[in-house]
């Protein structure tokens, strides 16, 4: 291994890391307040996709807040129908991901452009110049949100409220907290991270969209909340790990001469990790007492 | 709020809804009549003519021998990946770990290349290779929520996503085909299911998704340990107290599951021509699981009413073909049509709902407007 192949994998690694950091640390947020969304998959693919046809109509910055408003968007009718009409959460995240392949597959295919989308690259956000290579903002937003959001639900009210609203909700509902809105709140947010992931992925890294692109990073990023027990820097961790991971089964998929070496098996490991550390830690991780259970008056 | 008097929700209230009363039916019903509706609507929008496509699509689907037998050829796996959930949603859990047993399932059966068996008891072996290894699968996370509290939920997604590399890499380097480096070694002549009627893709693993789905129906509904399996997932406490062990159903559940899983793998690796082979991006065998869950949640976790969902959602995939010939409608509206009807079954009180809307715009929706 090089000096520069080291260089490039630790660079590929940041930008691998980003959709996952975002994702999961929008989904501690739904998770505190007492939602299990695993619709992950379908969000970042249907930001991936709003964020190319964005981006493609008026630019990167354009492009990036079409896909975040598409993660909140769908996030509003999850926590509708997870919060307000009860709905069993599992089944909404089954239905929203199902939903997002079967629409974006479609719309491609309307469009022209049967199972992709490509971005000029004019509208790519551009990467930021470092003498060993570019590097993308988003990458920074990465970095920074796991620690804006910690001392949010760490040190603020807001963040208590959220917490009492996934931990023990008659007891916030007594204390005049209105659960159903603070849930919808908290997953509409968790939602926008997912839509920003998908964009960033479409508009920021790769510069088009496949049908394929979410490529299971939602789920990942649920491994990684369950792996970071909702702890928004550990799951800054745990996307980091997961961005090596993915930079070396790219780099053996992509290197003369080693191709011989399994590189599923790095795609395969974050899964196994995330098992492990479940299995073997599930007496210390604890997790909202409500997370998954609508909550309705008595 | 309008919270009183309504049924029990989550996992239960689909359980008790499920055994009672015609309601089930209609929202089913109601879900798949929205689920093509907005279907409609996005079609008109992208300029297609609806009535023609779903006329094309009811063709395509159910409307000759040669539709019926696409259909049905398409519905026996969804029947058995639909099952896996149902048994478990039953039992009380959340199971969406078929996709990655289909796999396991579809991969062993292949292995019968590297043997030579006497037709007959080839398919016996097939058969058992495949849902050995779909059990086998689902026994670490079923072990894994009984000894370790892990969440079903979780652990089934973890390996979903281990099985989906562990194929891709089985698929290429060990099971490969050296004549054809795109797919695996393929099932042998002797051992593969007769094709039933001749120019379909309909072969007898038709009758392996029918009779495993009758087993599942007398085993939960006839039997005492199908009855215990029931009951843990109607009212846990009400069955710990009756003495139901709690461990045994799950465990029981899940490998039922995994069998029904690998099961539907090795009837595709075993009974779908061309190939009888899984293609190195297991184009054929993806999503399996994750549709199968549609079919269960439509046929209401009940045997006898998924092989009607089951027939549905074939005919939708069969038809869709037919669909994009004629009207040129691309076949993964199949795909937006099932995550909606899918998103509308999540929501419990349908009915109920519709009722507040009518309470509340009267006149918009043509109601009495009642209090």
């Amino acid at each position: 291994m090089t000096w520069n192949s080291l260089i490039n994998i630790l660079f590929i690694a940041l930008h691998a890391m980003v959709p996952i950091t975002l994702t999961a640390v929008g989904e501690i947020v739904g998770e505190t307040a007492g939602l299990f969304n695993i619709g992950l998959e379908g969000i970042l693919l249907l930001g991936a996709f709003a964020g190319v046809l964005g981006a493609g109509f008026a630019g990167p910055m354009v492009g990036l807040l079409v896909g975040m408003g598409t993660g909140m968007a769908v996030g509003l009718i999850f926590s509708v129908i997870a919060a307000y009409w009860k709905g069993n959460q599992m089944i909404i995240g089954i239905g929203i991901n199902l939903f997002a392949a079967g629409a974006v597959a479609y719309t491609m295919v309307i469009l022209g452009q049967p199972g992709y989308r490509l971005l000029s690259f004019e509208n790519r956000l551009p990467l930021i110049r470092t003498p060993a290579g570019g590097l993308s903002p988003i990458i920074f937003v990465a970095l920074v949100a796991p620690f804006l959001v910690y001392w949010f639900l760490r040190r603020t009210r807001a963040g208590l409220i959220l917490k009492a609203a996934g931990e023990a909700p008659e007891a916030a509902d007594v204390a005049g907290i209105n659960v159903n809105r603070v849930r919808l709140v908290a997953t509409t947010f968790g939602g926008m991270l997912a839509g920003l992931a998908g964009a960033y992925m479409s508009v920021a890294w790769i510069g088009s969209a496949t049908k394929e692109l979410s490529a299971g990073r939602g789920f990942i990023a649920l491994a990684i909340v369950v792996f970071s027990g909702l702890n928004p820097m550990l799951a800054l961790v745990g996307g980091i790990i997961y961005g090596v991971f993915q930079s070396l089964a790219i780099w053996i998929k992509n290197t003369p001469g080693i191709t011989f070496l399994p590189w599923q098996v790095f795609d395969m490991l974050p899964y196994v990790v995330t098992l492990l550390v479940v299995a073997g830690a599930i007496g210390r991780v604890r997790f909202p007492k409500a997370l998954g259970q609508p909550y309705k008056r008595e | 709020m309008h919270d009183r008097g309504l049924p029990a929700r989550g996992v239960e209230g689909i359980l008790r809804r499920g055994l009672f009363g015609l309601s089930p039916i209609a929202e089913s019903l109601v879900a798949a009549v929205l689920g093509l509706g907005l279907g409609a609507i996005i079609m008109a929008l992208s300029g297609f003519n609806p009535i023609l496509a779903y006329a094309a699509l009811l063709k395509g689907g159910f409307a000759s021998t040669y539709a019926l037998a696409t259909s049905a050829a398409c519905a026996a796996p969804l029947l058995l990946t639909g099952l896996t959930f149902a048994i478990c949603a039953r039992a009380g859990m959340f199971n969406i770990g078929a996709e990655g047993q289909v796999y396991m399932g579809a991969l062993a059966a292949v292995t019968l290349s590297y043997f030579v068996l006497p037709p007959g008891l080839a398919q016996i072996v097939g058969i058992l290779f495949a849902m050995t290894a779909g059990a086998l699968w689902s026994l670490v996370p079923a072990l894994l929520r009984v000894f370790r509290g892990v969440n079903e939920v979780i652990s089934t997604i973890m390996f979903n996503w281990i099985s989906h590399f562990l194929a891709l890499y089985l698929v290429a380097r060990i099971l490969v085909d050296p004549a054809r480096s795109s797919q695996t070694v393929r099932v042998p002549v002797g051992a593969r299911f007769p094709i039933l009627i001749r120019g379909t893709d309909l072969s007898y693993a038709v009758f392996a998704a029918l009779a495993f789905a009758v087993v599942i129906y007398v085993l939960l509904w006839h039997t005492a340990s199908g009855y215990e399996i029931r009951a843990a997932g109607f009212n846990p406490r009400a069955a710990k107290y009756g003495g139901i062990k709690s461990r045994r159903t799950m465990v029981m559940s899940f490998l039922l599951g995994g069998m029904s899983a690998g099961l539907a793998g090795g009837a595709m690796s075993m009974g779908t021509p061309p190939s009888y082979a899984v293609f190195a991006g297991l184009s054929q065998i993806a999503n399996l699981g994750f549709n199968g869950m549609a079919v269960a949640m439509v046929g209401r976790n009940h045997p006898l009413g998924m092989i009607a969902s089951a027939l549905f959602f074939g005919g939708l995939a069969a038809g869709a073909r037919e669909m994009q010939m004629t009207a040129g409608v691309p076949t993964e509206m199949v795909s937006v049509v099932q995550g909606v009807i899918v998103l509308t079954l999540a929501v419990p009180e349908l009915v109920h709902i519709f009722r507040i809307f009518r309470r509340r715009w009267p006149r918009l929706l043509g109601g009495r407007g009642e209090a």
